[in-house]
């Protein structure tokens, strides 16, 4: 009874929900426009959810703006119109890449300096490191003595191991 | 002890700039259109139907705010500009309402509720107005001079202190400026 009754249920949830999918967007109207409208707006950011890009928002804003550039395209914009619409209206913080300009220049240049300096610093600690090896006396001789110390020592250590472990 | 300073004093530096950047809002982005024309539009009112432009508004200063009845910190909003409004301290201050993407109906009953600090609202139905502000969330706020050029911006909504702290003082300013 009750195994009867969730079959119906379940049957008529799947007749429910073709329902509750969303209307299907204009895609294959044009589908060179559609094209061009992803690659642009895959490097514009959503404002309303900051780290998307307008090409995958599904916010209400990113689509009225699609909307808006979908315009621009079919009225002969070119893509540097319509990246100068979106900058007027929301500033350069809509552009994934910020323009190279006088604010910008430490962004862009920031990583070259501290590379520079990092590979200045290199050098100069390669060069005393090698000053320092160069004028510091030759590494003394064991004597024979020593020698065989050590050769014992190294030779005695596995079963050495094998004595502290039982 | 002095092979540590450099690396310590460069962690402390970090760490200021992390701070700053912890207080910083990422929603407040700052908007181009600040120092420039309010750009031009011709929208119906809300209440009656005519229809208005930026040109109209020549020699007044007012406050162009983005509303809307379906926009929830609105509500918090709305109280503080109601209250401005009732206070009459600055009776030449017309605001303006924007009814970004609405229904008209429900705009009309939002007011009829919660009260109307609007010398007039107009009817953006389909955002476009909006795009051309800059709008990416309601509430916003544009503080247009007697030459219409928008001088402020304020996004979320206003609240009591940054209207007395920031809002007011400008208006003021404004308002003494010739024509």
């Amino acid at each position: 009874m009750i195994m009867k009754f969730c079959l119906w249920l379940l049957l008529s949830l799947t007749l429910l929900a073709p329902l509750q999918a969303n209307e299907a967007v204009p895609m294959a109207e044009d589908p060179v426009l559609e094209a061009r409208l992803v690659q642009l707006s895959d490097n514009l950011r959503c404002l309303v959810c900051q780290n998307e890009s307008l090409s995958g928002s599904h916010a209400d804003l990113a689509k009225d703006l699609r909307r808006e550039i979908r315009g621009l395209m079919k009225a002969g914009k070119s893509d540097a119109e319509i990246l100068d619409f979106m900058v007027a209206r929301y500033g350069d913080f809509v552009l994934y890449r910020p323009p190279v300009k006088p604010t910008t220049w430490l962004l862009w240049g920031g990583p070259f300096v501290l590379l520079v300096a990092a590979i200045f610093l290199l050098l100069n600690l390669l060069r005393r490191r090698a000053v320092a090896l160069r004028d510091s006396p030759p590494p003394e001789q064991l004597s024979e003595a020593e020698r065989l110390r050590a050769r014992s020592l190294l030779d005695g250590e596995s079963s050495a191991k094998k004595d502290v472990l039982s | 002890m002095k092979r540590f300073l450099i690396p310590i004093v460069l962690f402390i530096v970090l760490i200021g700039f992390l701070a700053v950047g912890l207080k910083r809002d990422p929603r407040d982005v700052p908007s181009p259109l600040v120092g420039k024309p309010a750009p031009a539009f011709s929208l119906p009112m809300l209440v009656g139907g005519q229809s208005l432009s930026p040109q109209d508004m020549r020699g007044k200063v007012w406050l162009f705010n983005v509303w809307a009845s379906w926009c929830v910190s609105c509500r918090d909003e709305h109280p503080v500009l109601v209250k401005f409004v009732k206070s009459g301290k600055m009776p030449e201050i017309l605001i303006v309402g924007l009814n970004y993407k609405d229904q008209t109906d429900d705009a009309k009953a939002w007011l009829a509720r919660f009260g109307n600090p609007y010398t007039l609202s107009l009817v953006d139905a389909d955002g476009r107005v909006g795009i051309d502000y800059g709008v990416y969330g309601v509430p916003e706020t544009y503080v247009i001079d007697k030459r219409g050029v928008i001088r402020m911006k304020h996004t979320g909504p206003i609240t009591e202190e940054s209207l007395t702290s920031r809002i007011m003082p400008l208006l003021a300013t404004l308002e003494a400026e010739p024509r």
